[in-house]
């Protein structure tokens, strides 16, 4: 039976009541949890990494510097972040 | 007549519109240390390297980093691909790259399997698009083969690099005809790119008429790195002096240095 008056408010109640307080992400193959709201900026600080020396691909897309602090994480998230080293 | 001319002194080359004295391109892979990597590359004169890009290591971030050692503001870094299997992977590493270093100038290789890891050119062909469409100046690692490099020029990448070799195999120019016949028919810089193992494979690279070469192993993995650094040095100068110069032709005869007349009876 369908009671489409009731289903939302009662789907969102549920949502509200399992908002975690931690979203996992991917970070160079490695699952990590981060804070909901947490952006790029705040992981590469918390990793503790120098940002004028790494890049970073969220979703296999570039994120420019210029938008760590603005780009928020979302659940399921995979980042690469590199760095250059040796080679030829 | 100038009877001392400086081996490099106003013998510049240019790629993409920078212009470079030195004719040796070197790599930072597989030194015992950063601190012998910065000396071989001193020791080596060159104003270009290459650098890979690799995920940094979350649980030690403080590692020390290359551009400690090699600065980017003394050296050109020149981002390659190395171990990207297909075009989408070369183009992800390069934007990557971009971001890091803020340049756009970079070495594409695609490459297929061991154990040659002899470049694959569909692949390498689909990235040089993708990234000369995305503003990329593109130096490319490619076959020695003069069609696949012309179509690689044609596209527009701004350096031509067959290999002389596999990547690592010290085993020289294998092929000289066809590294000649891409040199021949191009009109962008021709470089070596894989395969020199000692000086004299450097130098006989520059005397078939190359605009430079590109060596990592043939240094690093040398007994004493520091010293063959300095022999490469040498040898692409020498090279490079021997092709200005012209060499004397082939004779399949002897044709005496001394003056044949005035003997002693």
């Amino acid at each position: 039976m369908r009671r489409p008056g009731l289903r939302c408010p009662l789907r969102f109640a549920i949502f509200l009541a399992d908002m975690p307080d931690t979203i996992a992400i991917t970070v160079n193959g490695e699952m990590q949890t981060v804070a909901p709201g947490d952006t790029v900026a705040a992981l590469l600080r918390a990793i503790g990494l120098d940002t004028r020396k790494v890049a970073v691909e969220r979703n296999e897309e570039i994120v420019p510097r210029s938008t760590y602090a603005t780009v928020p994480l979302a659940p399921g998230d995979r980042l690469e972040i590199v760095h250059f080293i040796g080679g030829g | 007549m100038d009877v001392n001319p400086a081996p490099t002194g106003d013998d510049t080359w240019e790629v993409a519109g920078r212009r470079f004295r030195s004719r040796l391109i070197v790599g930072t892979g597989r030194y015992k240390s950063l601190e012998e990597t910065a000396a071989a590359i001193e020791a080596s004169g060159a104003e270009i390297v290459t650098v890979a890009v690799r995920r940094v290591n979350l649980s030690d971030p403080k590692a020390p980093m290359l551009q400690d050692f090699v600065s980017p503001e003394r050296y050109t870094y020149l981002p390659n691909t190395a171990g990207c299997h297909t075009a989408n992977d070369a183009v992800r590493t390069l934007r990557l790259a971009r971001e890091a270093g803020g340049w756009n100038l970079v070495k594409l290789e695609v490459l297929g399997p061991p154990p040659y890891l002899y470049p694959d050119m569909e692949g390498t062909l689909e990235a040089a698009k993708a990234l000369i469409q995305d503003g990329f100046e593109v130096m490319v690692y490619c076959a020695d083969d003069p069609v696949a490099a012309k179509k690689l020029e044609d596209l527009g990448c701004v350096a031509i690099m067959p290999l002389g070799a596999p990547i690592g195999s010290g085993l020289g120019l294998t092929n000289p005809f066809m590294i000649h016949s891409i040199k021949q028919q191009a009109k962008v810089p021709v470089l070596v790119d894989a395969g020199i193992g000692t000086a004299s494979d450097a130098a006989k690279a520059m005397e078939i008429g190359c605009d430079a070469v590109l060596l990592n192993s043939a240094i690093a993995h040398a007994k004493d790195p520091i010293r063959m650094a300095r022999a490469m040095k040498a040898a692409v100068e020498a090279g490079r002096d021997a092709f200005l110069a012209g060499r004397m032709p082939w004779n399949y005869q002897a044709d005496a240095s001394s003056p044949m007349t005035g003997l002693i009876r």
